[in-house]
């Protein structure tokens, strides 16, 4: 009860252009304690933590940070401060090695004040070894996919000595096990007095993680409280200013003609290892279905949807779909086949952030949408309208960048897109990465409205609960094979997750 | 230690000092302040008209106006016999002028930014405006074919140099920079395989066969017609920038440039057919580097094989100044235009008042530093 805390925001305010972002918001944060700082998508808790980490400016208020009042003119000062911050879209140089990421700015030195490799590269084995993830820190980090990546941020926070980390959805795009594992990171540097402010939209992590919760919404403060007096419910009506009855709609769909077959499918990796990423797996999908992919990392699920898309240029499948055999080998036959797939990384594979909002969705059905080589901006609009409304997009109008979008609202954006289409076979992995609660049980509402009209979706995804309550039916991968299938009553998290840690022996 | 505050509520309909205070950070209410604050590039080209009319002289004066003005030597507005005598800026034939002159530098321009938008360079355009202009005036000087095959050849010389640039872009993934350089040194050296590296021109070198006149053509392409202001070659380049920018605007290979230009990866994904994409952009940009060698030799007279060096460093800063990013994926063809017409304004202001080329030169370098950091600006708030 005596001391003042570590961190205080006072009246911070911001605008972007004529949007009102954060809007005269208290913040303040404990020594040693987890601070969850949650809302809706584009409620404005991203540019609140990226004002307290310098990468912008506030219009007006104060921050207090350890007894000093701290004049943020760029990221250097914070750091100096003690604030080190994951950011929600990594920022990670990536053709610099892991290594040298780790330490941007901070190089360890030798004698003579020149960076020494040596410690550079030892330091960055040891922190990633501490995270569980063992990899070349001499490679290129875009030789990593986003989750390595994620970790990468992870290490080059940790490494910082920080006394206050702001965390903007870290598990975004980790698997549970990952999860798992950076939450018992986030407790040791806890147990070390270091702060940590964390945003998420998983409930489930705020209830183990969080000490204090902070709700903002349309760039208000709303409240905060203790984590243990708080009901569900009661925060997600903070956050979404009304009751949500249940997350995961319940439907019933008869299952129609098998759409979607696919046999033997095998991807080699393209490093020259000739390593099997996908090892001959095989699949049905019926029409209204709704079939879930899990395994770990680099299972074979990921990679599975992008050969049924024609993703990777050195491979190929042929495919049964709609009782045709049909060979996809580059996205635009897929597009033809009126396959779609949502990547997992929006930034890198998914959207053209120099592009606006409405470009971007319409990217994908510019074809369809007429005969001549024309685009027709009225149409566009027309097309896009009413997934704006139905994905409750936030953004001032369809006209700008959608890199001027919240996190939440790009994945919309990015799953608008491919919902254009109009595609009979929906590839979906990690649909509601980053979307708040109350979009995601639009979205969820959305894929059974698409089961029922007959279409197929594989679904990924990294949350389990997500994976066990949407699909019909769960694939567990394993090392590139497919070693379990689970019907019914099997389908749950723990048969799924010890089906992907070992393959098929463990469950009978 | 502060207690946990209650929950408040947000307003749930956004209050009127609210959206007043929106309104006042969208800028300018007054609708012209408005589009000039939101289109610095014409707020720019205003600017650079207006003072260029304060600062040129009139006839049979030196000096700027402005300056004559304060001094006192500044000749009435109109003469003893009634004629209008305004600063030179403000006849209509330093615009036709301008406009003429950078004929070319724009045909160029309109091609490079298709090229730059895809996040590509081309630094071949110069030579090849050479070798097209050799090609035009080896056919209708030296060979004497009708005009319309002449223009093809050079038309079609500029295409297949694009399109090779396009292919070694595209398929063999060649850097943008590095291709093209290539492209660059080797069309300078066909321009002067054709002409046996003499200029052709009329009574020219003896080896041709050679007509004794200049054709008749290459005359009118560059004399004022329609109404005395617009010349054919102006109003080729002002042609082909106006459907360019309906090309870029309202196509799906416009919109596909954007894309190519800002994730080439996410593109591919989303089915943008990204090599024939860009084999198209080059291609056009050598197209139109073929029409600015067309329009060369008419200016000209003859085909020279050095014309257009360093031209496409020129083309470059037009698109630049116009604000199109050399990153790719941002920018418009008519912004183009306006780059285009600010470095012509200048240059025509400062050449009326008879600044020597060296400080013109010094002049254009700072006005691409002035463009580019403002435009950037913009772009960070
Ligand atoms: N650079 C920018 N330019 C213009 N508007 C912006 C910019 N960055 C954010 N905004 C706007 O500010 C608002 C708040 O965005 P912010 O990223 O803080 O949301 P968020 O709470 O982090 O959402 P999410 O959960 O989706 O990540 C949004 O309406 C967004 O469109
Ligand atoms: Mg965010």
């Amino acid at each position: 009860m005596s001391q003042a805390p570590l961190l205080q925001m006072r009246q911070i305010d911001k605008w972007f252009g004529g949007v009102h972002a954060v809007s005269h918001v208290d913040f303040d944060v404990r020594a040693g304690e987890i601070h969850a700082l949650i809302g809706e998508n584009g409620a404005g808790k991203s540019t609140l933590v990226r004002i307290l980490s310098g990468a912008i400016q506030a219009d007006a208020g104060e921050i207090v940070f350890d007894g000093r009042k701290l004049h943020m003119r760029g990221p250097k000062d914070a750091e100096a401060a003690g604030i080190a911050m994951i950011h929600q879209e990594l920022s990670l140089c990536p053709n610099m090695s892991v290594a040298e990421n780790i330490f941007l700015g901070s190089e360890p030195l030798g004698p003579m004040r020149t960076v020494s490799w040596r410690r550079l590269r030892a330091d960055a084995e040891s922190y990633l070894r501490h995270l569980d993830t063992p990899i070349d820190v001499t490679r290129a980090v875009e030789e990593y996919g986003i989750a390595t990546q994620q970790m990468v941020e992870v290490a080059k926070v940790l490494s910082r000595n920080a006394k206050l980390i702001v965390m903007d959805e870290p598990t975004s795009a980790l698997t549970d096990t990952e999860a798992q594992r950076l939450f018992e990171i986030i407790r040791a540097l806890k147990a070390e007095g270091v702060a940590i402010v964390y945003i998420s939209h998983k409930m489930e992590e705020i209830y183990e993680l969080a000490d204090r919760v902070t709700v903002m919404r349309d760039s208000h403060w709303i409240g905060t409280a203790e984590a243990s007096d708080l009901a569900p419910g009661q925060l997600i009506e903070w956050m979404v200013g009304r009751k949500i009855e249940t997350l995961f709609p319940k439907r019933s769909v008869e299952l129609g003609e098998e759409l979607l077959r696919v046999e033997d499918a095998v991807l080699r990796a393209n490093d020259g290892t000739d390593r099997l990423l996908v090892d001959h797996a095989s699949l049905s999908l019926r029409a209204g279905e709704i079939l879930g992919l899990g395994g770990l990392r680099g299972a074979g699920n990921s990679e599975l949807l992008g050969l049924l898309f024609g993703q990777f240029s050195h491979a190929d499948v042929e495919v049964c779909l709609r009782g045709e055999r049909v060979r996809i080998g580059r996205p635009s036959d897929a597009l033809a086949q009126r396959i779609a797939l949502l990547t997992n990384d929006r930034k890198t594979t998914g959207l053209v952030l120099s592009m606006s909002v409405l470009h971007n969705m319409t990217l994908a059905s510019l074809k369809r949408m007429g005969p001549t080589p024309l685009v027709v901006p009225r149409e566009e609009v027309r097309a896009a309208l009413p997934l704006r409304q139905r994905l409750s997009v936030k953004t001032a109008s369809l006209d700008i960048e959608v890199s001027a979008l919240s996190g939440g609202n790009q994945q919309k954006v990015a799953l608008a897109k491919w919902l254009m289409t109009e595609p009979d076979v929906l590839l979906l992995d990690e649909p509601t990465r980053g979307i708040d609660v109350g979009a995601k049980a639009e979205i969820y509402e959305l894929m059974n409205e698409l089961a029922s009209q007959g279409k197929g979706i594989l679904l990924i995804t990294s949350e389990l609960p997500e994976l066990v309550e949407m699909s019909d039916r769960i694939l567990v991968f394993h090392r590139g094979r497919i070693t379990k299938e689970l019907r019914g009553e099997e389908m749950t998290q723990q048969n799924v997750m010890a089906a992907a840690m070992s393959g098929a022996s463990s469950h009978a | 230690m502060p207690e946990d505050r209650e929950p408040q509520e947000a307003p749930e309909t956004v209050d009127g000092a609210e959206m007043e205070e929106a309104a006042r950070r969208l800028g300018p209410r007054n609708p012209v302040l408005r589009f000039l604050s939101q289109n610095r590039g014409v707020t720019a080209l205003l600017a650079v008209v207006i003072l260029g009319a304060l600062f040129t002289p009139q006839r049979g004066v030196n000096g700027p106006y402005l300056v004559n003005v304060i001094t006192g030597h500044a000749e009435p507005l109109r003469d003893s016999d009634g004629a209008w005598n305004p600063p030179r800026f403000l006849t209509t034939k330093i615009h036709s002028d301008v406009l003429y002159e950078y004929a070319e530098y724009g045909l160029l321009a309109v091609g490079m930014t298709l090229v730059i938008l895809t996040a590509g360079i081309d630094l071949s355009v110069g030579s090849v405006l050479g070798i097209a202009a050799v090609t035009f005036a080896y056919l209708l000087i030296a060979r004497g074919t009708p005009p319309a095959v002449a223009i093809a050849g050079a038309a079609g010389m500029g295409t297949l140099c694009g399109l090779i640039n396009g292919f070694l872009v595209s398929k063999l993934h060649l850097q943008p920079f590095v291709a093209t350089l290539a492209m660059m040194v080797a069309a300078r050296g066909g321009a002067k395989v054709i002409s046996g590296g003499y200029k052709i021109q009329a009574g020219g070198a003896d080896w041709y066969w050679v007509q004794g006149d200049l054709p008749e053509f290459m005359t009118w392409m560059v004399s004022p017609s329609y109404g005395g202001f617009l010349r054919p070659v102006t109003l080729l380049f002002i042609v082909s920038l106006l459907v360019m920018v309906v090309v870029v605007k309202y196509t799906r290979f416009g919109r596909y440039l954007y894309a190519v230009g800002g994730n080439e990866e996410a593109a591919r994904l989303s089915g943008v057919p990204v090599t024939g994409t860009k084999i198209l952009a080059y291609s056009l940009c050598g197209f139109f580097a073929g029409l600015a060698g067309f329009c060369n030799a008419c200016r000209t007279g003859l085909g020279n094989p050095e014309a257009g060096t360093t031209f496409e460093l020129d083309a470059i800063a037009a698109v630049v100044i116009g604000g199109t990013s050399l990153a790719g994926g941002r920018g418009a063809m008519i912004l183009t235009l306006l780059g285009a017409l600010i470095v012509g304004y200048i240059d025509k202001a400062l050449s009326v008042n008879n600044v020597d080329v060296a400080y013109r030169l010094l002049a254009k370098g700072l006005i691409i530093v002035i463009a580019v950091v403002i435009q950037s600006r913009r772009r960070t708030n």
